[in-house]
């Protein structure tokens, strides 16, 4: 009899480890996602500031910043993170369109409000692409636990599913990098 | 670095008029240590027969013999000293200034016992720490410091006849290095070899993950061959990544590939500091042979390139974040 409640007791404390485990790992899942959702704001608030910089120049380039400022407030608008997540990796492509542009106008780059603004938007690129590693990273994590045995019966029955990954653009090992700094091949 | 034929012009034209009169010296004081030497050995040995053969115990031989060699030690301290100092002033300051002319050498300082601490590399307590050759300055835009560093702890125990011992074991010797980061920061992100994914693999990380003694949780990285060498600690998981770009990963390995010695980093208060271990005494002079040798600079040179280096290898020069 007594054996039969020490292994009920060994199996429950087993459980319960397990599902501690699994739902620890869901919530750094959540954490980190909140630090790429604070990194990713910080983002949208520098368009309007590099818009209105570059807007007096970059005259061929109009309807690119217009249509990356309606970007900007869809992405402030949308809801859910796969919304999220899906606007700005729309947002990526005219912002590397606008700082490639700027190559062109020497005055422009050479500005005190643009390096400025270069230096922020260097800053913040390099942050979300260290909180999206840090989101794979603990997406890993949870994955394996919610797909290796024994976890992923728990998991099964907690109805927790497979988190996806932050798709990393191609771009992302090379953030966008203005000016004459390159950072990339140099070894 | 600078190349190698610019080294040799200035190894012609600003050391070699200033090692000339020190190689004098050098001969004197050597022929002066060996004559001490053999005057002392000479004597001790006299005094080591006359003990023996007045004394009933052979073992009172001892105490001459001691005696010759402390004698021996104070004259060795007395005769070399003055030309030491002049030789790391003379000759160290100079190649220093040639490695960039904003680095400042002063041979009897040495990183601050606190800096060490901050670090939070070793976090054994010390019992005896020393240092010498200190270089401070600015390389570009990067203000660095680094110098030799011996730090050490001891165990004492009782030994079967009661007397106590007391035993010293090194932490840490080599270089320590410091320098201002280019990224801002506030946590604490540790990078230490790791000894234990060579051994354990894939289970090794278990293990690191429970992680005893440290602040922090371990940081597990995408670059396979980076997780292989080294092992990451920080307390906070963004930041780990946002210091350890893929970037600087590839730049540390390719460091501590070249150095070829284990390597210890870490990012406190947005400073870098690295710890380059090193089991030889660097930027001392010679005094049995001609310090009239080229390859004798060429190799002062490189033990200071191993530390002024990480500037450019790891390109903390370059500053287009917010930092500048």
């Amino acid at each position: 009899m007594t054996g039969l409640l020490i292994a009920v007791g060994v199996v429950l404390l087993l459980l319960a480890l397990m599902y501690n485990s699994l739902i620890g790992k869901r919530n750094q899942v959540d954490s980190v996602f909140s630090t790429v959702d604070v990194m990713l704001k910080k983002r949208y608030d520098l368009i309007p500031n590099l818009v209105a910089t570059v807007k007096g120049y970059l005259q061929h380039e109009r309807e690119t910043l217009e249509h990356l400022t309606q970007l900007r407030t869809q992405a402030l608008n949308s809801r859910t993170d796969d919304e999220k997540v899906a606007i700005n990796n729309q947002i990526e492509g005219p912002l590397r369109q606008i700082l490639v542009a700027v190559e062109n106008y020497p005055d422009l780059k050479a500005s005190q409000n643009f390096l400025h603004l270069q230096g922020s938007l260097n800053e913040v690129e390099e942050q979300i692409s260290a909180a999206r590693r840090a989101f794979n990273a603990a997406v890993l994590q949870y994955n394996n636990a919610v797909q290796m045995f024994p976890t992923n019966i728990i998991a099964g029955l907690m109805s927790l599913r497979q988190r996806a990954f932050f798709e990393v653009p191609a771009e992302e090992r090379q953030p966008v990098r203005i000016g004459s700094f390159s950072d990339g091949g140099k070894k | 670095m600078k190349p190698a034929e610019q080294f040799q012009a200035f190894y012609q034209a600003d050391l070699l008029p200033h090692l000339a009169p020190l190689e004098e010296r050098r001969k004197r004081i050597a022929r002066q240590v060996i004559t001490a030497g053999v005057v002392t050995a000479l004597v001790t040995l006299v005094a080591c027969v006359v003990v023996i053969l007045l004394t009933p115990d052979p073992g009172f031989a001892l105490i001459p013999l001691v005696v010759g060699l402390i004698l021996y030690f104070v004259l060795f301290a007395r005769y070399t000293r003055g030309y030491v100092a002049e030789f790391k002033d003379s000759i160290i300051g100079r190649i220093v200034k040639f490695v960039d002319p904003n680095l400042t050498y002063q041979q009897n300082e040495c990183i601050p016992q606190w800096v060490y601490n901050q670090s939070r590399i070793f976090l054994t307590g010390v019992d005896r720490y020393r240092g010498e050759d200190m270089v401070r300055g600015k390389v570009g835009q990067t203000q660095i410091q680094f110098s030799e560093l011996h730090s050490q702890y001891k165990t004492e125990h009782t030994d079967s006849k009661g007397r106590r011992r007391t035993q010293w074991h090194t932490i840490f010797k080599g270089i320590f290095f410091v320098a201002d980061f280019n990224k801002h920061f506030h946590g604490e992100t540790v990078v230490l070899p790791d000894a234990a994914e060579k051994l354990f693999g894939r289970l090794a990380q278990t293990f690191q993950s429970w992680n005893f003694t440290r602040k922090g949780d371990l940081v597990r990285l995408e670059d396979v061959a980076f997780e292989q060498r080294f092992v990451v600690y920080s307390d906070d998981q963004v930041e780990a990544r946002y210091i350890l770009s893929p970037s600087l990963m590839a730049r540390i390995m390719a460091y501590a590939e070249r150095t070829g010695r284990a390597i210890y980093l870490s990012f406190v208060a947005s400073n870098i500091y690295v710890a380059i271990t090193n089991q030889k005494d660097s930027f001392e002079p010679k005094l049995f042979s001609s310090i009239l040798d080229m390859r004798l600079a060429q190799e002062y040179l490189e033990d200071l390139m191993l530390a002024v280096g990480i500037v450019e290898e790891l390109n903390l020069n370059l500053r287009i974040w917010t930092k500048q």
